[in-house]
């Protein structure tokens, strides 16, 4: 028994932890945001020469084949860093959905170009979690797609799309006719969406896709979500603890004042017992099928309950520049916030576990 | 991450499957606050007998003599709370006070003291507290002082939980006055049957005498009942404290409450109403399921860590107050899911569950409190855990 990680798991999260730390910084971040980039490009480039894009793509189509643990270690390093790049929708939810429901000939198309780094595809899946907000959702008839989907991920600079519709996967080439998007004006810029349109657009069927593998997808979504806040809120702890070690008010730095002690520590004992459970949703996503969803259900919905406390408190002890634009602390309070709302709330998360017990 | 048992362990966990669907219908827990009685002392010979008990303390003190090995120990505490089955005595002597012996005591004291505590022939309270050194425990006053062989012990001590029934006192008194107040303490080990004894029993608010005041009047205790050496009482105590803490995060007690208070809101009514019914009541219920998964696995991770030698950090200091917290929590659902009934003391026929979730929900605040607050928790975690300044020095001390 040994519940930790492996040499070669803390180098992986290391290396993409020092790498992102060297190339974005607030500024950079603020430039993708300001002009709605979907990709900070130069740590995107960099994350594709560590093979991030490659990470769970199985060998035999140029991947590493590495599981989700290693995914969700990665992921705690894009929210550390807060760097828009197609991660979740990319490189892991397509890249899973082609691996375990795609027919041979798509896995070879698209993986080997996935791995690669020379090509992202987009994800649309929210309304099987969230239900329909448009009043023409998507709808398939003899292999063509009409309607509309919204929250599409990584869609910006995909050259495909996956859609899910009626408990099945369709797969759309990004330059398919009557195929259109508008970006959305969301609160998070760090993970742009966007709404898709399709207008007699011709898909192909992703053949092995059924409820099991949709429900997989979603654990996964929901693993990957709750280590992105994990990462996103122990950067923001770190930078309150910092904080309060060099800003002095009544003559002593704000630090010794057990007000805003014991605020940091509540943020760290709320957060670091999720890291344990993060860890071990994503080993039961690969070795215990019997749990995952179990525990997915309950990342997601720890985390973001405590990723949402910690946003809070960490803005509190930065006092009135912790709100300013200026610090840009409010870049990983929003990325916290997204990863809550996104794909379910923590709410549905419960009910999902609750029903999943019943 | 390598979740696996070995070959060893899973016969290991077997062996305790067996011997609980075997004996388990002997077993007979330890009502808190009172003395072993014939019937929980004969459940406990059978696992010391078994190996069940006191497995790790080597024979020659009435232990089992295995070799030490922590993952049996969380398989033994797994499978008796996954079977709702008491895994024998647990108290503060048996969780605490052995360990220290066998880390710190003389031969004399170990072979003294060890094997009757073991058997719960001996029962033990610890006397830490006192009304002005609470918190701030180094600031203890009762008073040790040499006379020939012996120590003459004079002072108050507080909160003593069970001292109303036990034999013995582990004490810790100020031998050295003039010392700085963490190197004057020496611990002391006494007969709560000594001359000069006086104790005054405090209910709680669960209306139990739980704990008590405990006052010494030339109390006279020979030398070698020392434990540590003299004004070395401070880090002797803290050893314990070390193992206080761990006995009171137990996330395999937490999942056995859990599992009662499932039960509970999916068996009866609320109200009139299926309890299930209540979307609030459920949402709470997942609340508690999530912090309980992650205490588990967190508990995992803090195993391996102890397996190996290595130091958790942050992730060790952090569990005495999440899961007293989380415990709590679990109390106070199980009375809101029960609406008005959930009202009703141990003595009304209505009461579910024999009035025992208002006495958790007041023990269980008592854990937030007891064995270190959770505002000192805070500040270990702060200080120690991430590095913020300690507290100022007190300024103004009294006395
Ligand atoms: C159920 C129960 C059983 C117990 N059993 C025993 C026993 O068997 N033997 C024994 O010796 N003791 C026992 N205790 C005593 C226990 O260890 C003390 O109650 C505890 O250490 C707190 O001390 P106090 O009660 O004096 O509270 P105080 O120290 O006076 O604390 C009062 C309040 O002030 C806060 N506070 C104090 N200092 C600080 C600080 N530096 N920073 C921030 N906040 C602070 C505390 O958090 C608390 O909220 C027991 C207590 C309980 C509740």
């Amino acid at each position: 028994m040994e519940f930790a990680l492996s040499e070669d798991q803390i180098m992986l999260q290391d290396s993409v932890r020092n790498a992102l730390t060297d190339l974005v910084d607030v500024a950079s971040l603020r430039d993708c945001v300001d002009n709605q980039r979907s990709r900070h490009e130069s740590a995107w480039q960099t994350m594709v020469q560590l093979g991030i894009p490659a990470l769970l793509v199985p060998e035999q189509y140029g991947g590493i084949g590495l599981s989700m643990l290693e995914a969700a270690l990665v992921a705690e390093e894009m929210g550390r860093a807060c760097a828009p790049s197609p991660y979740l929708g990319s490189c892991i939810l397509s890249t899973l959905a082609l691996m375990h429901t795609g027919s041979a000939a798509q896995k070879q198309q698209w993986l080997s170009m996935m791995a690669a780094g020379n090509g992202t595809v987009g994800f649309a899946f929210t309304e099987l979690v969230s239900g329909y907000r448009v009043t023409q959702p998507v709808h398939q008839q003899n292999g063509t797609l009409n309607g509309t989907t919204l929250f599409v991920l990584d869609g910006r600079e995909a050259d495909a799309y996956i859609v899910a519709c009626d408990q099945q996967l369709w797969l759309v080439e990004a330059n398919a006719s009557g195929l259109t998007f508008t970006p959305q004006h969301t609160i998070d810029g760090s993970r742009p969406t966007l709404e898709l349109n399709f207008n007699n657009t011709p898909a192909q069927c992703l053949p092995d896709a059924n409820r099991t593998s949709i429900e997989q997808l979603l654990n996964a979504a929901w693993i990957i979500q709750a280590a992105d806040s994990l990462g996103a809120a122990w950067k923001m702890i770190d930078d309150a603890v910092a904080y309060a070690q060099v800003r002095r008010q009544f003559g002593r730095l704000i630090g010794s004042f057990q007000a805003v002690k014991h605020l940091c520590a509540e943020m760290a004992a709320d957060i670091e017992p999720g890291r344990s459970l993060v860890w071990y949703a994503a080993h039961a996503f690969d070795n215990a099928p019997d749990e995952v969803t179990l525990y997915a259900c309950h990342a997601k919905a720890l985390l973001s309950d405590a990723g949402h406390i910690v946003a809070r408190k960490s803005i509190e002890v930065h006092g009135g520049i912790g709100i300013t634009d200026d610090l840009g602390l409010h870049y990983w309070a929003k990325r916290i916030g997204q990863n809550r709302m996104l794909l379910g709330s923590p709410h549905d998360a419960h009910q999902r576990a609750m029903q999943h017990q019943t | 991450m390598d979740l696996t048992l070995s070959p060893n362990h899973i016969a290991f966990r077997q062996a305790i499957r067996e011997f609980i669907a075997l004996y388990g219908d002997r077993a007979e827990g330890v009502i808190p606050g009172q003395r072993p009685g014939p019937k929980q002392i004969a459940w406990q010979a059978l696992l010391l007998e078994h190996g069940y008990a006191g497995r790790f303390v080597p024979l020659e003190y009435g232990g089992y003599g295995a070799p030490y090995d922590i993952m049996e120990q969380r398989l033994i505490v797994e499978e008796f709370s996954r079977a709702a089955i008491p895994a024998g005595i647990g108290n503060q002597g048996i969780s605490m006070l052995v360990p220290t012996l066998l880390e710190l005591g003389t031969e004399q004291q170990k072979r003294d003291y060890i094997a009757p505590t073991l058997r719960g022939e001996m029962v033990w309270c610890q006397g830490y507290s006192e009304p002005n050194a609470g918190s701030d425990l180094a600031a203890l006053q009762t008073r040790g002082v040499e006379d020939g062989e012996n120590f003459i012990v004079n002072g108050q001590k507080i909160w003593t939980s069970t001292a109303h029934e036990a034999d013995m006192i582990f004490c810790l008194v100020r031998t050295e006055p003039h010392a700085p107040k963490h190197e004057g303490i020496s611990y002391l080990l006494f007969s709560m049957d000594d001359p000069g004894i006086d104790i005054r029993p405090l209910k709680t608010m669960s209306g139990r005498a739980e704990f008590n005041e405990v006052f010494f009047t030339d109390v006279r205790v020979p030398r070698i009942q020392m434990l540590g050496e003299r004004g070395d009482g401070w880090r002797v105590a803290n050893a314990t404290l070390q193992h206080e803490r761990a006995y009171l995060a137990n996330s395999a007690l937490l999942s056995q409450r859990y599992a009662e208070l499932s039960q509970l809101i999916k068996e009866n009514q609320r109200n009139g109403q299926a309890i299930t019914t209540s979307q609030a009541l459920q949402e709470r219920l997942m609340q508690l399921q999530s912090r309980l998964l992650a205490l588990k696995c967190h508990d995992l991770r803090l195993l391996t860590h102890s397996m190996k030698g290595t130091d958790p950090g942050i992730a060790g200091l952090i569990t005495k107050l999440y899961g007293t917290e989380t415990r709590y929590q679990v109390d106070v659902l199980a009375l809101d899911a029960q609406g008005e009934l959930g009202l009703l003391n141990q003595s009304d026929p209505r009461v579910r569950d024999g009035g025992v979730w208002f006495e958790r929900e007041a023990m269980d605040l008592g854990l937030i409190i007891g064995g270190g607050t959770a505002q000192i928790q805070k500040n270990i975690i702060a200080e120690r855990g991430l590095g913020m300044p300690r507290e100022p020095k007190p300024v103004n001390k009294e006395g």
